[in-house]
C-alpha cells in the first residue's frame, strides 16, 4: 500500500537535491546557508518519522535560526533568456500547457476513478490520503513527459525548481510552521479560552448567531494572524467542532471549508498577509501601503456575509 | 487573569510581524512563549513544536511540483499565457479585469495557482494592460484614479486565487481541514469538502466582478475638469 511515507521520500529526495545543488552554487554567497536549510528540510522528510519529537523540534529550531540571521540567499540557476522563452513558447505553442495540466487531471481524475470504481478496491493507497499521492505520481508523469518531449539538459529540471524554491525562500515551509504554532496553541489551551472567550458571547441555542460568531472569529483571527491557516484550527477546535458540528449537528465539510473561506476574507483585509497586500503594493509602486487591501475591503465584506449565508443554509437548513 | 496568559503567544505574532521580523522567528518565539505559559516545560514545548511540524509535513509536499512549473518556464509557459491572454481584443478594463478574475480562479480551481501572481503577472502584465485599457476609454487619468486601476489589478490577482484555490483539493488548505477534522474524529474526503468552495467561488465572483465594472463605469463619469488636471 503507498502511503504518505512515499511521498515524504519523494519530497525529501528533492529537498535533498536541492540542498546539494546548492553547495555547488558558487554565484550564491549564502550558499551554505541555503544548502543547511534545505538539507534539514529534506532531514525531516527522509528521516521525521523515525526520530523523536524532541530531533524534530531541534531541527525546526535549526532551520528557524538559519532563517532568523537572515542565512538564505537567492541563487541564480543558469536559465533561458527572455528572448529564448519568447521564441519557445512561438514554436512550442498552446501544447505547452500540457504537461502543466497533467498533475491536476492525474489528481483529479485518479482521485475519482478510485473513489466510484473497482479500481478503489485495491487498496493501493492509503485510506483517505489518495488525492495527494496521486498528485505526486502527477507530478512524476509531467516529469517524465516534459523530458522525452523537451529534451532539457539532465539537471534543468532541478535547477529550474531551485530557482523558484529559493524564490519562495524560508516562506516555503511557513504555511507548515503555522500549522505547528496552531497545534501548540491547541495544546496550551489557546482554543479553550477562545472558545470560553466566544462561548461566552453566544447566547444558548442560537445557531445563526454561532455560525456568525465561528466565522467573525476565523476572520479576525485570520487577520491577527495573516494567515487563514493558524486561524483555522483554533477556530475549529472552539466553536466550529464543539459546538456548529457536534451541538447543532451541521454539516462538517460545509463548516469546514467554508469556515475556512470567511477566513480568507479577512486575508483581503490585513497587512499580516504581506505576500498578498503589501508586496503588491510596493512592486505596482503605489503610494498608499495599503492600496490594494483598501481595494479588497468591499469585496471582502459582502463576500463573508455570503460565507455566513451558505454555512448556515447550506450546513444546517438543507442538511437537518 | 492568569488563565489568559496563553494568549500572549497572539500578541507576540501581532507585535512581531508589525515590527517586520522574519515571520518564521515570530511564529517560533510565539508558539515556545505560548507553550510555556499554558504551563509546559521547555523540552515539553520542543517536543509538541517538533512533533506538530513532522505530522504537518504534508502541507509542504506540494513544492514538489517546482521543477515541473519552472522547466515549463524555462521553455515559455509565462509568454504563452500572455499571448492567451493579449490575442483578445475590444478590451476595456472592466472586461480585462473580470476575464482575468475568472481565469485566475478557473485555473487556480484546477491547481494552476502558479499560473498568475504579482511579480510574475500582475506587474509586467494585468496592471499595464488594465491601466492603458482604462486610458483608452476613458482618456487620461487623474493620478489617484491611476493607482486605483493598479491596486485593483492586484486585488483581483488575490480574490481570483483566494477563491478558485480552494476548490482544487490537492491544495494545502484543503488537506489542512482534513486533519484537523479528522484529529476531531471526522473523517472527510478531500473533494467532500473543495466542492463547497464553489458556491463561494461564485459569489466572488459576482461581488468582486461587480465592483470591477462599477469602477470602470465610475471612471467614465468623472468631470471632465479632473480629467483636464489630469493632462496638463
Amino acid at each position: 500500500m503507498i502511503t504518505y511515507e512515499w511521498l515524504y521520500i519523494m519530497a525529501g529526495l528533492f529537498f535533498l537535491a536541492w540542498s546539494l545543488l546548492s553547495i555547488v552554487d558558487r554565484s550564491n554567497t549564502k550558499r551554505w546557508g541555503n544548502a543547511t536549510f534545505w538539507g534539514l528540510l529534506a532531514a525531516s522528510f527522509l528521516f521525521g518519522s523515525h526520530l523523536t519529537d524532541f530531533c524534530n523540534g531541534l531541527l525546526v529550531l535549526a532551520m528557524v535560526g538559519i532563517a532568523g540571521i537572515g542565512g538564505l540567499g537567492r541563487s541564480n540557476p543558469g536559465t533561458t533568456s527572455l528572448e529564448e522563452r519568447f521564441n519557445f513558447s512561438q514554436l512550442l505553442g498552446n501544447k505547452l500547457f500540457i504537461p502543466a495540466l497533467i498533475v491536476p487531471i492525474t489528481a483529479v481524475a485518479g482521485t475519482l476513478l478510485y473513489n466510484y470504481t473497482p479500481f478503489g478496491e485495491t487498496g493501493l493507497f492509503e485510506e483517505r490520503r489518495e488525492t495527494l499521492i496521486l498528485f505526486g505520481v502527477g507530478v512524476l508523469f509531467a516529469l517524465a513527459a516534459a523530458m522525452i518531449w523537451l529534451k532539457p539538459p539532465p539537471l534543468a529540471a532541478a535547477e529550474e525548481g531551485r530557482r523558484l524554491l529559493d524564490s519562495i525562500g524560508w516562506a516555503a515551509i511557513l504555511p507548515q510552521m503555522l500549522a505547528a504554532l496552531g497545534a501548540v496553541f491547541a495544546l496550551a489551551g489557546v482554543g479553550d479560552i477562545i472558545g470560553g472567550i466566544a462561548g461566552s458571547v453566544i447566547p444558548e441555542g442560537s445557531v445563526l448567531l454561532t455560525v456568525i460568531i465561528f466565522a467573525l472569529g476565523m476572520a479576525l483571527f485570520t487577520m491577527i494572524m495573516g494567515n487563514a491557516f493558524a486561524a483555522f484550527p483554533v477556530m475549529a477546535a472552539a466553536i466550529g467542532i464543539p459546538l456548529l458540528v457536534e451541538g447543532y449537528g451541521g454539516n462538517p465539510a460545509v463548516i469546514g471549508a467554508v469556515g475556512m473561506l470567511a477566513g480568507f476574507c479577512g486575508t483581503l483585509m490585513t497587512p499580516m498577509a504581506a505576500n498578498f497586500n503589501i508586496v503588491p503594493a510596493a512592486l505596482l509602486e503605489l503610494k498608499d501601503q495599503n492600496g490594494v487591501i483598501r481595494q479588497q475591503i468591499g469585496t471582502a465584506i459582502p463576500l463573508w456575509v455570503c460565507n455566513v449565508a451558505i454555512i448556515y443554509v447550506a450546513g444546517f437548513l438543507l442538511w437537518n | 487573569m492568569s488563565e489568559y496568559w496563553p494568549l500572549a503567544g497572539i500578541l507576540i505574532v501581532v507585535l512581531g510581524f508589525a515590527l517586520r521580523f522574519n515571520p518564521l522567528l515570530v511564529v517560533v518565539v510565539a508558539a515556545i512563549a505560548t507553550g510555556l505559559l499554558g504551563g509546559l516545560d521547555f523540552v515539553a514545548v520542543i517536543e509538541a513544536l517538533g512533533k506538530a511540524f513532522n505530522d504537518n509535513r504534508y502541507i509542504s509536499v506540494t513544492w514538489i511540483i517546482l521543477p515541473v512549473i519552472g522547466l515549463l518556464e524555462r521553455y515559455g509557459l509565462q509568454q504563452r499565457a500572455r499571448a492567451l491572454i493579449e490575442s483578445m481584443h475590444g478590451a476595456t478594463m472592466g472586461k480585462l479585469l473580470v476575464v482575468y478574475l475568472g481565469f485566475r480562479q478557473i485555473t487556480a480551481a484546477i491547481g494552476m495557482k502558479d499560473i498568475g501572481g504579482h511579480p510574475q503577472a500582475v506587474r509586467p502584465l494585468v496592471a499595464p494592460m488594465a491601466e492603458a485599457a482604462a486610458e483608452k476609454s476613458h482618456g487620461e487619468l487623474p493620478e489617484n484614479e491611476r493607482q486605483k486601476v493598479l491596486a485593483m489589478s492586484a486585488a483581483t490577482d488575490n480574490v481570483g486565487l483566494f477563491f478558485g484555490e480552494d476548490i482544487f483539493f490537492a491544495i494545502a488548505s484543503i488537506l489542512l481541514i482534513q486533519g484537523v477534522f479528522e484529529s476531531a474524529g471526522y473523517p472527510l474526503t478531500p473533494l467532500q469538502l473543495s466542492v463547497w468552495a464553489i458556491p463561494t467561488a461564485i459569489c466572488a465572483f459576482f461581488i468582486h466582478g461587480g465592483r470591477i465594472l462599477a469602477f470602470d463605469r465610475r471612471l467614465g463619469q468623472l468631470p471632465a475638469s479632473e480629467k483636464a488636471e489630469a493632462s496638463q
